[in-house]
């Protein structure tokens, strides 16, 4: 069977439900752990890995190979050592990993016993976020019927190797997605981030080496093992290796979610693939990676959507999971929409990040409402500069709130002078 | 099953094998808290204290967790639960008129319950089913592209649910 251009997705058919382990091995599963475990050192997975230049998908797009490299080689009895699949997946935009969860579960459970395998760690956790219901089902399911085939357990394929997985369905806080902040969460206490160092990969769960991987970054593995980094490589169309997972929500024909080479450019995602506007709207602005993104407007469709071009396209990848702004939106209200969501889930740990997103939240309230004042703006444009990067807040999630918001600022200033000259919002008193 | 009681036995020892399945008790947590949820539909007082005798933590440190988070209910909710996506691919899809329907429809506004303790109806960030927008949590099931005919006709059956 020749190797399939499109990996991740080759065996989800929605229709059908999940494979189970024997129809999974006759569509190519398997023969990665049969490799990994009868053949490879762990430091040879690592450097396959490493050489296949697999990014993280979670969004801040780390070398795999080498977040693993940092853990301590001691073999798996003389420490205890976790690999977690962070599956909370709470950025709005975002619902890619749901998709492989419940369409293929059995590929993130051999994602998951090759990276233990490579970093010697003897515990697995699904970090799962409490509302995928049916993910939760389908993945118990998966990891009980390969618990039972001998893919899991003490003794991986007679190896001597052993390495099991249970599900941790997390209740609900954006926070938790914050790998430092799952850590402290799967400990049993309020969900706030951690400083680094120490790293969980020398120093995480309960003090041991711990490695954190999205569930996309994990799904990718079986297939990279089996086929090789030179084919992961090939995949890609620019520097990045492998498949992308792109999603488009808002008012285009088709939302949904497609996997394709990445570094494909948002043109075709928006239109080949989501089939353009739906008809009366027009694209405004996107956020080409999930809320936590920077917009981009039209000039930017033909940036491929990979790690490097976003950035240089003044954004990121993010998730991959764009969200569309139509003409007829308003982005006033759309970033009130945003932040509401940044204030709501702020851990409270760092005063700015507390105290500054809910009064960015009440200053956009106003300018939408039409009581804002220029001064307001400014405000906004200030708490831009406190809160974004480089970062003078304990994690990532003030500059990740403010990246939509100083964007906007610059690409809808029109639309924020219009509601103060006006007193209300032209658009929605338009309609 | 009414939250006067006691934890019945078999939750006890059900949330005692989880803590023993951690390396330190209290990693069961969130998890253990759940599973009373999952049995009296939120966690009353009584209840949590139970729980942190169970896992040797303090009560103050246990409801410091049942607080944080979103999905841990420290107040009675109905006997059907709607949380309707207030993320930003519902919210352009038509949220917050959907919500108006169902705060008319039910009575309610948004963080209540109705009176015949049927249906709370709360607010939520993104489910991930914004390829569906807009779209909410009903009890344990996604629902997409919702418009106020199959709200209503969702509404109509949940209420003769028991
Ligand atoms: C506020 C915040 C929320 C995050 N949420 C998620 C998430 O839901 N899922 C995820 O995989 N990564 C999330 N991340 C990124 C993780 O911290 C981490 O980088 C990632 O899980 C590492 O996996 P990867 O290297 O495979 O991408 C989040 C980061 C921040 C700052
Ligand atoms: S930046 Fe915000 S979310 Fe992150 S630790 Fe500080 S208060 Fe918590
Ligand atoms: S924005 Fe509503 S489900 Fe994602």
């Amino acid at each position: 069977m020749p190797p399939s251009d499109r990996p991740l997705t080759a065996m989800i058919d929605p229709a059908a439900g999940p494979p189970d382990c024997a129809a999974y091995e006759r569509g190519g599963g398997w023969q990665a752990t049969r490799k990994v475990i009868g053949t490879l050192a762990p430091a040879d997975v690592i450097d396959i890995v490493t050489r296949s230049k697999l990014r993280g998908r979670g969004g801040a797009g780390f070398g795999t190979g080498q977040k693993w490299s940092f853990v301590p080689r001691e073999p798996a009895s003389a420490r205890r050592k976790y690999l977690i699949a962070n599956a909370d997946e709470m950025e709005p935009g975002t619902f890619k990993d749901r998709w492989l969860m419940e369409g293929n579960p059995l590929q993130l459970v051999e994602g998951m016993i090759i990276a233990a395998y490579a970093v010697q760690a003897g515990h697995g956790i699904i970090f799962l976020r409490g509302e995928y219901h049916l993910a939760c089902a389908r993945l118990q399911q998966a990891i009980g019927e390969a618990r039972r085939q001998g893919w899991l357990g003490d003794n991986i394929l007679g190896s001597g190797f052993g390495f099991d997985i249970h599900v941790h369905s997390s209740a609900g806080r954006y926070i938790c997605g914050e790998e430092t902040a799952l850590l402290t969460a799967l400990e049993g206490r309020r969900a706030t981030p951690r400083s680094k160092p120490p790293f969980p990969q020398t120093g995480g769960l309960w003090g041991a080496p711990s490695v954190v991987n999205n569930v996309e970054t994990l799904s990718n593995l079986p297939h990279i093992i089996t086929n090789g980094a030179e084919w992961f490589l090939a995949l890609g169309r620019g520097e990045d290796g492998g498949t992308k997972i792109y999603g488009v929500s808002g008012r285009v024909r088709r939302p949904g979610a497609w996997e394709l080479p990445m570094g494909t450019p948002l043109r075709q995602i928006i239109e080949e693939c989501a089939g353009g506007m739906r008809p009366g709207y027009g694209l405004r602005a996107l956020l080409p990676g999930g809320a936590s993104t920077a917009f981009v407007d039209t000039t930017a469709l033909d940036v491929p959507m990979d790690y490097g071009a976003m950035e240089k396209a003044g954004s990121r990848l993010g998730t991959g999971m764009a969200i569309i702004l139509d003409d007829r939106t308003c982005p006033v209200g759309m970033l009130h929409n945003l932040e509401h969501f940044f204030a709501q889930e702020s851990c409270g740990w760092c005063t700015p990040c507390r105290d500054g997103l809910p009064w960015v939240e009440r200053l956009l309230a106003a300018i939408e409402a039409g009581t804002g004042t220029h001064e307001d703006i400014e405000q906004l444009g200030r708490h831009t500069r406190m809160l974004g990067p480089p970062g003078r807040t304990f994690c990532a999630h003030a500059p990740g709130a403010m990246a939509p918001l100083a964007s906007g600022l610059k690409l809808f200033a029109r639309d924020f002078a219009a509601h103060i000259a006006q007193g209300r919002c032209p658009l929605r008193h338009a309609a | 099953m009414s939250t006067a009681d006691p934890l019945p036995a078999a939750l006890r020892a059900d949330i005692v094998a989880l803590a023993g399945a951690e390396l330190h008790p209290r990693g069961a947590a969130v998890s253990a808290l759940r599973l009373v949820q999952e049995h009296f539909r939120w966690i009353s007082t009584a209840h949590l204290h139970e729980v942190a005798d169970l896992l040797g933590m303090s009560a103050d440190d246990l409801d410091g967790v049942a607080t944080y988070f979103n999905l841990l209910f420290r107040r009675p909710v109905g006997r059907h639960v709607i949380m309707l996506c207030d993320s930003v691919s519902c919210w352009m899809m038509g949220r917050d008129p959907l919500c108006a329907h169902l705060c008319r429809t039910l009575g309610i506004q948004p963080g209540e319950t109705t009176a015949d303790d049927a249906i709370t109806l709360l607010p939520t960030v993104c489910i991930g089913h914004c390829d569906h927008a807009p779209a909410m949590l009903v009890d344990d099931a996604l629902h997409g592209d919702v418009d106020t005919t199959t709200l209503d006709r969702l509404i109509a059956a949940l209420k003769e649910q028991p």
